[in-house]
C-alpha cells in the first residue's frame, strides 16, 4: 500500500501489509510483521516500529526494526536506532544512536529461539 | 631541468592540494586495543565524533553488541567555521553532549582536535574526560607535520579490520591546524592517562587514553591494555 506525498496522518498508523509512505506522519507508525518504506518525499515525526525499515525520506524519532533498519542515500534520521542489523549508506544523514547485538549473540539466538517473526526479542532491549 | 618545468610542478603541487584525494587504506595499532577494552564489557556505550559511517555501526554493533551514538562534530565545526562563529566553539562543546558524566565506555574522537583552537580543545577534551566512566577508553589521532594551508578536507575513517583504516577525506571549510606537542596532548586530557601511544609511519600519532578508577587504583589502569 502507498500513502502519496498529499497525505497527512497525526496520531498512530498501523497495518498488516508493506507500507510505503511518501507524505507526513507525526504520532506512531507500527509494522510488526511488514516492511515499511519511507520514501524520498515523506516527513516523518513519529516513533516507528516495523519488521523491516527501509528510509529515503526525513524520520524524526526512534526507530526499531525486528529484523533491519536500511538509511538509503538521501534519507536522514534523526533519534536512536534498534535492531540487528542497521546499514546506513553513503550520502545517508544519521544522528542518533544504535543498539545491535554482537555477532555470535546474534547467532546463538537465532539458534535457540523458535520462528517466530512477530517477536521483537532482538529489537527492544 | 627547464625553468618551465619548475613552473609546472608548482602548479602542480597546488593543485594536488586543492584536490581532494582519493581513499587511502592505513594501519592502526591503537584500535585493536581500544576494541580489546571495550570487548570485554556487556553492551558498552561508544561514542564516535565521527560522521556516520555504516560499515563502522555495523562492524562496531556487531563486534562489541554497543550502543553506538554518533556525534558528528565534524559537520558542527563546519557549520561554525561557515557562519564566523568559530569563537563560540569551546562554549558549543560545554553543551553539546546530553551524556551525564560517566556515562561512556569508549569515545572515537579521530583527527577532530587538529581542526581545533586550543581554547575549543582543551574545552572539549574537558567535556569528554568527564563523560568517560572509570576504566572507560579514548583513542584520538593527532598529525604531527605542518598541514598543508590550503588543503581544506576533513577525513571519514573506515574501519576494515582491527588493523586497518580507510581514510576518505571529503571537503571542509577549513584545514587542519598546526600540529598540538605531545606534552600539549596530554595535560589536555588530565587526569586521563596515555595507555598506549604510537607513530604511525604516515606521522600520525595515535593516542589511547583510559580514565582510572579512583577505587582500584593507578597501578592497575594499564593492566586492562593488553602489551
Amino acid at each position: 500500500m502507498d500513502l502519496g506525498r498529499s497525505v497527512v496522518i497525526k496520531g498512530e498508523l498501523s497495518a498488516s501489509e508493506d507500507l510505503t509512505i511518501e507524505g507526513t506522519v507525526d504520532g506512531k507508525i507500527e509494522l510488526r510483521d511488514n516492511t515499511l518504506t519511507i520514501g524520498a518525499t515523506a516527513h516523518i515525526k513519529a516513533e516507528v516500529f516495523a519488521k523491516v525499515v527501509i528510509v529515503l525520506g526525513e524520520v524524526n524519532g526512534n526507530v526499531a526494526a525486528i529484523e533491519r533498519v536500511d538509511i538509503r542515500d538521501g534519507g536522514a534520521v534523526d533519534g536512536d536506532l534498534v535492531s540487528p542489523r542497521v546499514a546506513i549508506a553513503d550520502g545517508a544523514h544519521f544522528r542518533g544512536s544504535v543498539d545491535m547485538q554482537k555477532k555470535d549473540i546474534q547467532r546463538k539466538d537465532t539458534a535457540s529461539r523458535p520462528q517466530n517473526p512477530a517477536q521483537p526479542a532482538a529489537a527492544v532491549r | 631541468m627547464a625553468i618551465s618545468d619548475l613552473f609546472f610542478r608548482g602548479r602542480a603541487d597546488r593543485d594536488a592540494a586543492h584536490d581532494t584525494p582519493g581513499p587511502q587504506h592505513a594501519g592502526t595499532k591503537a584500535l585493536s586495543r581500544f576494541l580489546a577494552t571495550l570487548g570485554a564489557l556487556e553492551q558498552p556505550v561508544l561514542v564516535d565524533l565521527g560522521p556516520a559511517v555504516g560499515s563502522n555501526v555495523t562492524f562496531f554493533g556487531e563486534r562489541l553488541g554497543c550502543r553506538t551514538v554518533i556525534e558528528d562534530l565534524f559537520t558542527d565545526i563546519d557549520r561554525h567555521v561557515r557562519e564566523d562563529r568559530v569563537a563560540d566553539l569551546p562554549r558549543f562543546f560545554e553543551q553539546r553532549f546530553p551524556h551525564e558524566d560517566d556515562s561512556v565506555d569508549g569515545i572515537l574522537c579521530w583527527d577532530v582536535f587538529d581542526y581545533l583552537s586550543s581554547d575549543a580543545a582543551v574545552t572539549l577534551a574537558e567535556r569528554l574526560t568527564r563523560m568517560l566512566r572509570p576504566c572507560g577508553v579514548l583513542l584520538a589521532f593527532f598529525n604531527t607535520t605542518e598541514p598543508a594551508p590550503d588543503a581544506f578536507r576533513y577525513t571519514k575513517h573506515l574501519v576494515i579490520d582491527q588493523g586497518t583504516l580507510e581514510r576518505r577525506p571529503y571537503e571542509a571549510a577549513c584545514g587542519k591546524r598546526r600540529p598540538v606537542l605531545s606534552r600539549e596532548v596530554e595535560s589536555m586530557f588530565t587526569p586521563l592517562r596515555v595507555a598506549e601511544q604510537f607513530l604511525l609511519k604516515s606521522q600520525i600519532r595515535e593516542v589511547l587514553f583510559k580514565k582510572l578508577d579512583e577505587r582500584i587504583g593507578a597501578g592497575s589502569a594499564l593492566s586492562v591494555v593488553d602489551r
